[in-house]
């Protein structure tokens, strides 16, 4: 059996071929890493402009609404990551589209998240 | 000497667990770049990306640490409201930021901000473990994962940065006291 190996640009590492794993679920923690950030703003901020929802996301009553916020957004990312992971676990995606929309979604999360853009909504 | 348990519970979620995070994170970006760089000439490279794994995971037990001790073990002690005519508000830090026009948006920005940006630090930190675990030295190959991992990394640390600024301005403007007193050394007497 002959030993296929990938060689890096310097030549300096031999990786074998064997270890080379398809890049589908680093896309999906990726992504799915996206998604869960700008949760945590989306919901703060529908949380803050909603009683109804402030009073449904209070979880546990000494932490207040933060408490259902973060629980929701933690997870809608852990489910969103195992979809994603099953999903895509055996495929080569293409993960610089992946990267712009995670990157994305990560900015307007520490964006939003601020109070004086979250208060323009 | 001593310290309310209030205060103990403080120090151990900033500057345990938070200033931890701050600390280990410039050294897991210098030794993500130094280890895959394409200009790097490591030879040794078995166990070192073993050693990246281990590094992000123990972040990431940090981050959620963090975390969990600020939302459920100190939040609360901040945000409890006052009773009606209670004369100091020095046990309420909210009630007693918000009772000064002066102090108000320590609150009103500097909490409200920091409580939810320091829930993307686990988020973040826990993808790039995942990943440091999954394709270990195979990272090599994938230079677009190497960068998500950057970007990431980077916005954990200024999310946490934030969260820690505001959490030492809060304390120093509104310090979360209270408890059980802990006496950790014996004064002499005058």
């Amino acid at each position: 059996m002959s030993l296929h190996t990938a060689i890096s640009q310097e030549g300096s590492t031999t990786i074998p071929e064997s270890t080379v794993i398809p890049n589908g679920s680093g896309a999906a923690a990726i992504l799915s890493a996206g998604v869960g950030s700008f949760a945590v703003a989306l919901f703060s901020i529908i949380a803050d402009k909603s009683t109804y929802v402030k009073n449904l996301l209070v979880f546990y009553k000494p932490t207040g609404p933060l408490s259902g916020v973060t629980t929701t957004a933690i997870l809608l990312w852990l489910a969103v990551w195992v979809i994603l992971e099953w999903r895509w676990r055996t495929r080569t995606i293409a993960l610089a589209r992946i990267n712009i929309v995670a990157f994305v979604l990560l900015g307007l999360s520490l964006l939003l998240t601020f109070p004086p853009v979250a208060e323009l909504f | 000497m001593e310290i309310t348990t209030r205060s103990l519970w403080t120090l151990i979620h900033g500057m345990g667990f938070g200033a931890l995070y701050l600390l280990a994170g410039s050294g897991a970006i210098a030794t993500l770049y130094a280890q895959y760089s394409t200009n790097s000439r490591s030879q040794s490279f078995q166990g070192k990306d073993r050693l990246l794994a281990f590094y992000l995971t123990a972040m990431a037990a940090l981050a959620w640490l963090t975390v969990l001790t600020g939302t459920y073990i100190i939040y609360p002690w901040y945000r409890a409201p006052a009773p009606a005519g209670t004369a100091s508000l020095a046990a309420f830090p909210r009630a007693l930021l918000l009772s000064n026009p002066a102090t108000s948006r320590w609150h009103s920005v500097g909490m409200e901000w920091k409580e939810h940006v320091a829930w993307l630090v686990p988020i973040a930190i826990t993808m790039a473990a995942a990943i440091a675990i999954k394709y270990g030295r195979a990272l090599k190959l994938h230079p677009q994962l190497r960068s998500a991992l950057h970007v990431f990394l980077v916005a954990s640390l200024v999310a946490a940065g934030i969260a820690g600024f505001f959490g030492a301005m809060l304390n120093k403007n509104a310090p979360v006291e209270g408890g059980q007193t802990v006496h950790l050394v014996q004064g002499e007497k005058p």
